[in-house]
């Protein structure tokens, strides 16, 4: 009988990473923008969302906080590089994510540097304190359920429907007279803003934070995520993340040969994996949801 | 309607377009033709933004437009289709024709996503024109097929039907008819006229087939080497000595 | 001044380093106008070969040792290339660019698991320097200097003077031009990843010797190449050398203004700064670079 605590633990990752995989999954999946520095904004929520709650700012605030500075980190970065060749915008997240690591490792008066922050306070909201995993895991869940919500209402929109326009051909997009650097934007910094977010509540969960959660591989990770679940499917993103959350927990359990780096082979496996689906299913496994139109009802239906 | 004054465009040292200037007037069909190479495809993107002019101006409806962005100049009421057929393929023909509108306020991300109702009467009154629309290319049997999914020649009415829903004054086709059948052809001409007769579009058109141009056009402009070397009704232009030799190329 | 001359000796060091991986990437994206982010680790591989076979058991000296990793690292750059990023020339963008990322995790988890996560060196024997004027330079230094210089000359002498060289611009200049005209395409870019990974080699082993190893110094060299790409400007092999030493000399001489743990960050900050300002880079060309591309 597995421990319920532990289930109830990888729900509350599976809640926070599903939020990162939607939120990555609008940008990539629904707009085609290649970014790979998600864990970098996904830091940035955690970090400032924890310094102000440890300045005694309410966790509301501090979690607002969080996802604005996220988002206007996006905007900074986009600003330059929405206009450019979309490769531009891979390497500029990329370097991103390595510069936030290099802040919160070196940036030691606000960051506490490789010591990290201990004792975050926890979440509340009015008075009701999250202060148990059971607890938490309604915060994270709800907060899952409006980000869902919210893709799923962004991507069936007039809005998204230009996403996917400047997905599927940009030029043919500007040709309609759409703006297209302002709709990558805002979806972009969106976006990010909501990996900000997930890096609230992830911080608020743990109570430490330090630069080693904000790493590259966390951003593949969620790549590996979304690929899987199918890019542009919110609900097979869900169902991905929670297939690898599990599996990347069952991987601790399996017994390895003696001086086997498991974190290593874990990045070869599923580095691996993402060559061979990406390979063979370029839009991954899932499809995206068609959205479908009815002469006689009038009304759109998916 | 279009007014191009001696617009220029160099790539370093190879000059595409040289002070090329013509008018296009309102609800005419006027075609844009030359041998490979002659800068076709440069002018229209010249003209629409998609490259900077390095000289010249282009005026449409008597305002300047030289050098704004793409987008804004489709805003303004020119709409065009590509030399290789750019409609969204892994989006369905009805959400491709619906993206097309301008000025939707479901575009908006806020409203969009709150569904407001006016967002929803846009919706319906854009999806009322877009099965219409279909209905007369006799594409509403495949309308919610992926766009990518559907034959050449489909996807080119496709990306003819999404510019018309952006309703526009004019319309720059790019060989609107290389890739398609022989017995489809007929169908896009009569289609070209007819908007011209009973919605009063104007057209301006690129194309490599000469009987297409001679058969649909009013006007014709000749290019060869970027320059303009004729400019006339197709009966001018099939005698011109200059557009003889361009096209028997010495 | 004697100070600032130092700096300057150094940036030009590692620079040359900066030099060699950029050119690799440039050639790639001139070939393909694809952004192989695995050349860092591709080069952090090739460090490691030459480590493996010069530093342990094997103990071959330092100049075959690279030889030895160049042709090794080629082959790989090869494979990868028609493992990869072959089968998904007709993919959507994100596609390629998203298995270049996980060759690279690939590829940094192999060498984790095969030779350790921890920080390795050459620990070549401490070196007097010589003194040139106001600046120290040691024998190690001298290698790395010379050695990206004859690199680059033999890069220049591929490019400029060889059929090879003549189809690699071809077809940087226009494939289906060039495929038009008989060349295989594919194989001209075999080449190209062939010869820029052997560079990435050399330049992975002399960031070796001038700094040290560890496993992930893949990302950290990407981004460096990157950077000194657009300075230079994308697809422009001149240019991309030029970027190299600029980004080299401004880490260096940019420690005496900011603290050191920031130096990696000052390649990342001018890669900003160029982005904002001029993203086709000192030699390259404004079309190339918008996002709409006709």
């Amino acid at each position: 009988m597995p421990d319920l605590g532990l289930l109830v633990h990888l729900a509350v990752v599976i809640s926070i990473y599903g939020i990162l995989a939607i939120s990555l999954n609008l940008i990539i999946g629904t707009t085609g923008l290649f970014t790979i520095g998600h864990a970098a904004f996904f830091g940035i929520g955690a970090y400032t969302s924890a310094i102000l709650a440890k300045l005694g700012v309410p966790w509301i605030l501090a979690a607002l906080a969080g996802i604005i500075l996220a988002g206007l980190v996006a905007f900074l970065i986009g600003i330059p590089t929405l206009r450019l060749v979309g490769d531009y915008l891979a390497v500029v997240t990329l370097g991103l994510g390595e510069i936030m690591r290099a802040v919160f490792k070196n940036w030691i008066p606000v960051t506490r540097g490789p010591m990290g922050l201990p004792g975050i306070p926890h979440a509340a909201i009015l008075g009701l304190r999250f202060d148990t995993a059971p607890k938490f895991l309604i915060l994270s869940v709800i907060c899952l359920a409006i980000v869902f919500f919210i893709a799923e209402r962004i991507i069936r929109s007039p809005f998204g429907r230009v996403l996917k326009g400047v997905r599927e051909d940009e030029t043919a997009a500007q040709a309609l007279g759409k703006n297209t650097y302002r709709f990558k934007m805002i979806i972009f910094v969106t976006g990010c803003g909501m990996a900000g977010l997930a890096g609230s509540l992830y911080a608020h969960y743990i109570s430490y934070i330090d630069p080693g959660s904000f790493v590259m591989w966390l951003t593949f990770f969620i790549i590996l995520i979304i690929m899987l679940g199918g890019l542009g499917n919110n609900v097979g993103a869900l169902v991905a993340t929670t297939v690898f959350v599990l599996l990347r927990e069952g991987l601790r359990f399996v017994a390895l040969p003696e001086g086997l780096n498991p974190a290593a082979l874990q990045q070869l496996i599923f580095g691996l994996l993402l060559i061979v689906v990406t390979i063979f299913m370029p839009r991954g496994l899932i499809p995206e949801r068609k959205i479908t139109y009815d002469r006689e009802r009038d009304h759109a239906q998916s | 309607m279009l007014k191009v004054e001696n617009l220029t465009k160099n790539f370093g040292e190879l000059c595409a377009v040289d002070r090329l200037s013509f008018e296009v007037t309102q609800g005419a069909i006027q075609g844009l033709i030359g041998p490979n190479g002659s800068g076709k495809t440069t002018v229209f993107n010249l003209i629409t933004g998609f490259l900077q002019p390095t000289a010249g101006r282009t005026f449409f409806k008597d305002r300047e437009i030289t050098g704004l962005p793409s987008h804004a100049i489709a805003q303004a009421g020119i709409a065009r289709t590509f030399q290789l057929v750019r409609v969204f393929r892994r989006v369905t023909v009805l959400e491709n024709l619906l993206s097309a509108p301008k000025a939707q306020r479901g575009e908006r991300i806020l409203p969009g996503a709150l569904q407001t109702p006016q967002v929803r009467r846009e919706e319906r009154e854009q999806l009322d024109r877009a099965w219409d629309l279909l209905s007369v290319v006799g594409l509403d049997g495949v309308a919610n097929e992926y766009c990518g999914n559907l034959p050449y020649a489909e996807q080119k009415m496709v990306e003819l039907t999404r510019a018309l829903m952006t309703d526009p004054d004019l319309i720059l086709l790019d060989e609107p008819t290389s890739g398609i059948n022989p017995t489809l052809v007929n169908q896009i001409l009569d289609y070209i006229r007819m908007l011209r007769e009973a919605r009063g579009k104007t057209f301006l058109v690129v194309e490599h087939d000469m009987r297409v141009i001679m058969n649909l056009c009013d006007r014709i402009v000749v290019l060869n080497y970027g320059e303009k070397i004729a400019d006339g009704t197709p009966a001018e232009i099939a005698r011109d000595r200059a557009v003889i030799d361009a096209y028997l190329g010495v | 001044m004697d100070l600032f001359a130092q700096l300057l000796v150094n940036g030009l060091i590692a620079g040359g380093t900066y030099a060699l991986a950029a050119i690799g990437y440039s050639m790639v994206y001139g070939a393909l106008k694809f952004i192989n982010f695995a050349h860092g680790s591709v080069a952090m591989v090739g460090a490691y070969f030459v480590y493996g076979l010069a530093v342990s058991r094997l103990n071959i000296p330092l100049l075959p040792a690279m030889l030895l990793s160049m042709v090794l690292t080629a082959l790989l750059g090869v494979l990868i290339e028609r493992v990869a990023y072959r089968p998904l020339r007709q993919a959507p963008k994100l596609a390629p660019l998203t298995t270049a990322i996980a060759v690279s995790f690939v590829l940094d988890a192999l060498v984790m698991i095969v030779a350790g996560a921890d920080i390795k060196s050459f620990s070549l024997p401490a070196q007097r320097g010589y003194k040139i004027g106001p600046v120290y330079i040691t024998p190690v230094q001298i290698t790395i200097i010379v050695t990206s210089l004859v690199m680059m000359v033999a890069v220049y002498v591929l490019l400029n003077r060889t059929k090879l060289g003549k189809a690699i611009r071809a077809v940087a200049d226009d494939r289906s031009l060039a495929e038009v005209s008989g060349m295989d395409a594919d194989l001209v870019i075999s080449a190209v990843f062939a010869i820029g990974s052997a560079l990435a080699a050399v330049a992975g082993a002399l960031i070796g010797l001038d700094t040290n190893l560890q496993p992930t110094m893949g990302f950290n060299i990407t981004v460096k190449a990157f950077a000194a790409v657009v300075l230079g400007g994308m697809g422009s092999v001149p240019g991309a050398i030029v970027g190299g030493f600029l980004i080299g000399i401004a880490e260096n001489l940019g420690v005496w203004f900011i603290p050191p743990v920031w130096k990696d960050s000052i390649a990342y900050g001018i890669l900003i700064v160029m982005l904002f300002f001029r993203p086709s880079g000192i030699f390259g060309k404004k079309e190339d670079t918008q996002a709409t591309v006709l």
